[in-house]
């Protein structure tokens, strides 16, 4: 039947299921990001706006949100202060045990990360102050964000052209430190930036590692909003979805706006 | 010496914080004996707990593909105003812990939701459909979609529409177009998002734990071994099935497609 249709019909289907996605996609964060302001769920908008809910929020898991961020921003310092030179080697590196290495590297992430939580707690579950402490829960952060930035920027420092340039730098005596802090790294800081970004975001967003790892007093973003699911009134709960969104849409655009660049830059 | 230097701090941190605990964590079931291990076959619950949460990733990767691949298709060919802002609220999810997509699931079809609300007003009464398996279903293709929109908007950015002009000219009916031009053009796309989307769903505990579903899966038998009865061991096994099928699918993904795709 499709025969006797000119090529550049309009695909009906596709449009219609496009619709029918972006409906069920956006629905829900529409209706969360009301919920949140408005006095009285049940009787919607009628009720009138408030912003007492995110006040209530605010008061009772502000220092979940601070902390998230404390914990992002420290595990995307730690994964690229050791992951950029370990990107490095693996990159200029042909020997097998690399190769192990790097498909070692990629488990924290194919296995869920309730077994990686339950198994920290297994091992490390018994030195108190370290279990309470939020530096158990970045340990789990870092071992899980870690493969993405040895990834990304790995891949950025395989470039042909790169590996060349070095080269060059080499000739002309250029040592080590030199090539890497002088040529190499600012060659890949797109990447770089563009890594520790999602490392952020991935850290920010972190629950299946985190719910394990938390205790009572040590609590991030996404463990606050599952305790205010079960506890709270849903205005509650979607009003501290709001903050959520606060936090990580900022993030989103700059990974956006970088990956943009990235592509203006080293683009096919 | 230099490049020694360089991977020197990953491969400890590595090692010590997940090697070693991973490492235990597979030894544990051992000490209540090796029938310990294969406690998910040999126990109805956790078999039961196992087919559930294989049968809901296979059925939501299915249809992730489909409706991801139809909406990636359509972005990647159609410039209209307010296609960028479009297609990063529909990639937006891809950030949210499954917590919320939990929450989101009970704003719709929970005793307070829109559905309900919707279907009073059609006169069936309020329809709850967040705590089933639909709910959780759902809840699954909600998070798995905005991964297969953004990777098949990539690919179907670099699809070839010569060919398909080709095919069409040649008299292909649409469906050939789809079988045979689509189909194997996106198929990388669609084995790497295939995999990454069934490990997801394999592993997702956030949404299930939300939305407090009757429909048992793994991650929840797993977590609720580990805190209500403390049987570690148990709750380990359990971890190292999960682990497995998760990771061979992976594996097996990334053998068959380019790396790159898989992981980033």
């Amino acid at each position: 039947m499709a025969q006797t249709h000119s090529p550049h019909r309009f695909p009906v289907t596709l449009a219609l299921l496009t619709a029918l996605v972006t409906l069920f996609m956006l629905t829900p964060m529409v209706l969360s990001i009301t919920a949140g302001l408005v006095n009285n769920y049940s009787q919607g908008l009628a009720s009138g706006l408030t912003t007492r809910w995110l006040e209530q929020v605010w008061e009772g898991y502000g220092d979940t949100v601070l902390w998230s961020l404390a914990i992002a921003t420290a595990c995307a310092l730690i994964t690229t202060v050791v992951g950029v030179p370990c990107a490095y080697a693996l990159a200029r590196t042909r020997s097998r045990w690399a190769r192990v290495f790097e498909e070692l590297l990629t488990l924290p992430v194919a296995v869920p990360g309730l077994a990686t939580g339950l198994a920290l707690i297994l091992v490390y579950g018994h030195f108190r102050s370290f279990r309470q402490s939020f530096l158990f829960i970045l340990v789990g952060h870092v071992v899980f964000t870690l493969p993405f930035v040895v990834r990304t920027v790995s891949s950025a420092f395989a470039n042909r052209e790169l590996i060349a340039i070095e080269e060059a730098a080499r000739t002309l005596g250029a040592g080590f430190s030199r090539r890497l802090l002088g040529v190499l790294i600012p060659a890949v800081m797109p990447a770089i930036i563009a890594s520790a970004l999602m490392v952020f975001t991935l850290s920010v967003g972190e629950f299946n590692l985190t719910w394990m790892l938390h205790t009572p007093l040590t609590r991030t973003l996404p463990v606050g909003l599952a305790d205010s699911y079960a506890s709270m009134r849903i205005e509650v709960g979607s009003a501290y979805t709001l903050i959520f969104f606060i936090v990580v849409l900022p993030l989103l655009w700059g990974l956006q706006a970088i990956a943009n660049e990235v592509q203006k830059r080293y683009g096919t | 010496m230099q490049r020694l230097a360089c991977l020197t701090p990953v491969v400890v941190i590595f090692f010590a914080c997940w090697l070693l605990p991973m490492a235990w964590l597979i030894a544990l079931p051992a000490q209540k004996g090796w029938e310990t291990y294969f406690a998910i076959f040999t126990h109805p619950r956790y078999w039961l707990s196992l087919v559930n949460t294989v049968g809901l990733s296979l059925l939501v990767t299915v249809l992730t593909l489909v409706l991801g691949s139809a909406v990636g298709i359509f972005l990647a060919r159609h410039k209209f105003v307010g296609r960028g802002i479009l297609l990063s609220l529909l990639t937006l999810p891809l950030s949210f812990p499954g917590v919320i997509i939990g929450f989101f699931m009970i704003l719709l079809g929970g005793r307070q939701g829109l559905i309900a609300d919707l279907s009073e007003a059609l006169g069936a009464g309020r329809l709850t459909l967040a705590y089933g398996f639909l709910g959780l279903f759902l809840a699954y293709l909600y998070f798995s979609l905005p991964r297969a929109i953004a990777t098949y908007t990539a690919a179907a950015e670099k699809m070839d529409l010569a060919l398909e002009e080709a095919a069409r000219t040649l008299g292909a009916t649409r469906y050939a177009i789809v079988r045979d031009v689509w189909l194997p053009e996106l198929a990388p796309t669609t084995l790497a998002c295939a995999a990454i989307v069934f490990a997801t769903s394999m592993g997702a505990f956030g949404t299930a734990f939300t939305l407090a579903t009757k429909f048992e899966v793994l991650p929840i038998t797993i977590y609720s071994e580990f805190t209500n009865y403390a049987n570690f061991a148990l709750a380990a096994s359990l971890s190292i099935a999960l682990g497995l099928v998760t990771w061979v699918v992976m594996y097996l993904a990334r053998r068959y497609s380019d790396a790159a795709t898989v992981l980033g």
